[in-house]
């Protein structure tokens, strides 16, 4: 199965008594199969809320999200998530956390899980509960979790946010490996313009309210990339201007 | 970001072989109080002071209660009250457990049974005892009926609240995973009400012990109740008090059960211990 998202005419309205909130409106946007992209763009832009159906979470809106040649209509471990928190079990240690409903007793599965431990540096944490790692720790328990079901698209909602930055950067390298080595495709949202050029082909620049695609960059660099590099500076006035170009509604900026 | 985690684990390891001295220091600071009690009885009760017929003295009640063992009457009373907590919790807790996990998973079974749960829960249950032996005699039916609903309604209101509590970001993994239905319960539900389920545990153990004196006070040929009942009549203040502290010790050892379940179940909790 080809791993392409497609997109087509989503739009998706929250809706409670007294007030319906337009958070993204007829959205199109196809992320190749192996590819990198980022999406970025101010909060309440639905950014997240996109992640979201992308995955399946939440199956209640307009147009259509094909994954391959299958309409998204619920969560697959096709699609790994990767949340801002750790979201791990908290009654359960590291091996068995990346484990989740799949027998560890098996031993192909044991030695994936082995593996996966030594890919994302845990060794020696296999029996450790979530409440003695870090955060960054628990990030890559994680990782691991969702690499484990071999996703075929591995969906990340700002999941280096709540980290300091050296863990951030060690983390981001952490992904680009896995995705060169697995080909897997990435969509990863954020809002840290830097995380984005470091690390995608393509940044999405989204708009709020409604949230809709403002531009679409793509970043030719070749890997691994220098934040200090004179293109890379480059990229960031180009996404920048394009995140404080904002034609009418400028006050929407002071939420 | 290792070297921290490194220190962390010293300091856990550390505290691991402190932690034999503090559970003596604990236990020795817990048995302060009833040791002085103790003494300023037998010693008010030697000197007097303590009418004897109305207050043993402890070591009065000790002799009583090696006598009682020694006899056997201890031991066939003691059988027939632990049968009956014991089949009493076993059916309460049970049915508090299945019908707190159908209430709690559905939304539906909710809107159909928990208002009618709630009602009966608010019914003391001394109020129902006399309809109960009416319904069921004074035989052994009767008394694991009343200690089954004594022990029936903690668990099934904890297990309800601990399924309800379930982190809904917790289940959106699952939902990720793919887990079953099955998966879903078995290894997110539970696991995540599992603190709440144990709490019901322990105070459905503290409900059944109630209601088994209330079962026996009551009407009963055998058991501890009935053996505190029958000492009553003969005046006999010291089989009365060996009845109480069988009690006592038996709440106790049941709780202490529960608790050692609690430390070894969730020892991946992450909570305040002072």
């Amino acid at each position: 199965m080809v791993a392409t998202l497609e997109i087509n005419q989503v739009s998706k309205t929250f809706k409670n008594e007294n007030e319906s909130v337009h958070v993204l409106d007829h959205l199109n946007l196809t992320v190749n199969n192996g590819e990198f992209v980022t999406i970025i763009g101010p909060s309440g832009c639905g950014k997240s809320t996109l992640l979201k159906l992308i995955a399946g979470l939440d199956s209640d809106f307009d147009g259509t999200i094909m994954a391959g040649d299958l309409t998204v209509s619920a969560p697959s471990k096709d699609r790994g998530f990767i949340f801002q928190e750790h979201r791990l079990f908290p009654w359960l240690n590291v091996e068995k956390n990346i484990a989740g409903n799949l027998p560890l007793k098996k031993p192909d599965i044991r030695k994936r899980v082995d593996d996966l431990i030594t890919l994302v540096k845990l060794k020696g944490f296999e029996k450790a509960y979530p409440r003695q790692l870090s955060g960054g720790m628990s990030q890559r328990v994680a990782i691991a979790r969702a690499l484990l079901r071999n996703p075929e698209v591995l969906l990340l909602d700002e999941p280096f946010g709540a980290l300091d930055a050296f863990t951030r950067t060690h983390l981001q390298e952490a992904l680009l490996e896995i995705w060169e080595r697995n080909k897997t495709t990435m969509v990863l949202v954020t809002h840290d313009i830097d995380e984005s050029i470091f690390l995608s082909r393509k940044v999405v620049v989204m708009d709020a309210k409604p949230g809709r695609i403002k531009a679409i960059v793509p970043i030719d660099l070749p890997y691994p990339r220098t934040r200090t590099s004179k293109a890379f500076q480059e990229f960031r006035s180009v996404i920048l201007t394009q995140l404080e170009h904002h034609p009418a509604e400028v006050e929407d900026w002071s939420i | 970001m290792s070297t921290q985690t490194v220190a962390q684990n010293k300091h856990l390891v550390i505290r691991e072989t402190t932690k034999q001295s503090k559970l003596a220091k604990s236990a020795l600071r817990g048995s302060v109080l009833p040791v002085v009690v103790l003494i300023a009885w037998q010693a008010l009760g030697s000197v007097g002071i303590l009418p004897a017929q109305l207050f043993s003295s402890p070591l009065l009640i000790v002799m009583t209660f090696i006598d009682l063992v020694q006899s056997g009457e201890m031991g066939m009373h003691l059988q027939i009250s632990l049968t009956r907590a014991f089949l009493g919790f076993a059916l309460g807790g049970f049915l508090g457990l299945l019908l707190g996990i159908i209430v709690g998973m559905q939304k539906k079974s909710e809107e159909y049974l928990n208002p009618s749960i709630q009602m009966l829960r608010t019914v003391p249950l001394l109020a129902i005892t006399p309809l109960f032996i009416m319904w069921f005699g004074f035989g052994e039916l009767s008394k694991v009926l009343l200690i089954a609903l004594g022990a029936f309604f903690p668990l099934y209101l904890q297990t309800f609240l601990g399924l309800r509590n379930v982190d809904k970001k917790l289940y959106d993994v699952a939902l990720i995973l793919e887990f079953s239905r099955r998966e879903q319960i078995t290894k997110l539900m539970i696991p995540a009400a599992l603190p709440n389920i144990l709490l019901g545990i322990r105070l459905a153990l503290s409900a059944a012990w109630m209601c088994l004196v209330v079962a026996e006070l009551l009407g009963a040929d055998r058991g501890v109740g009935f053996m505190i009942q029958d000492a009553r009549s003969f005046m006999q203040t010291d089989v009365v008090f060996v009845g109480i502290i069988i009690f006592a010790l038996a709440g106790k050892i049941s709780d202490s059960l529960v608790r050692f379940l609690e430390n070894h179940l969730l020892k991946w909790q992450d909570s305040f211990k002072a």
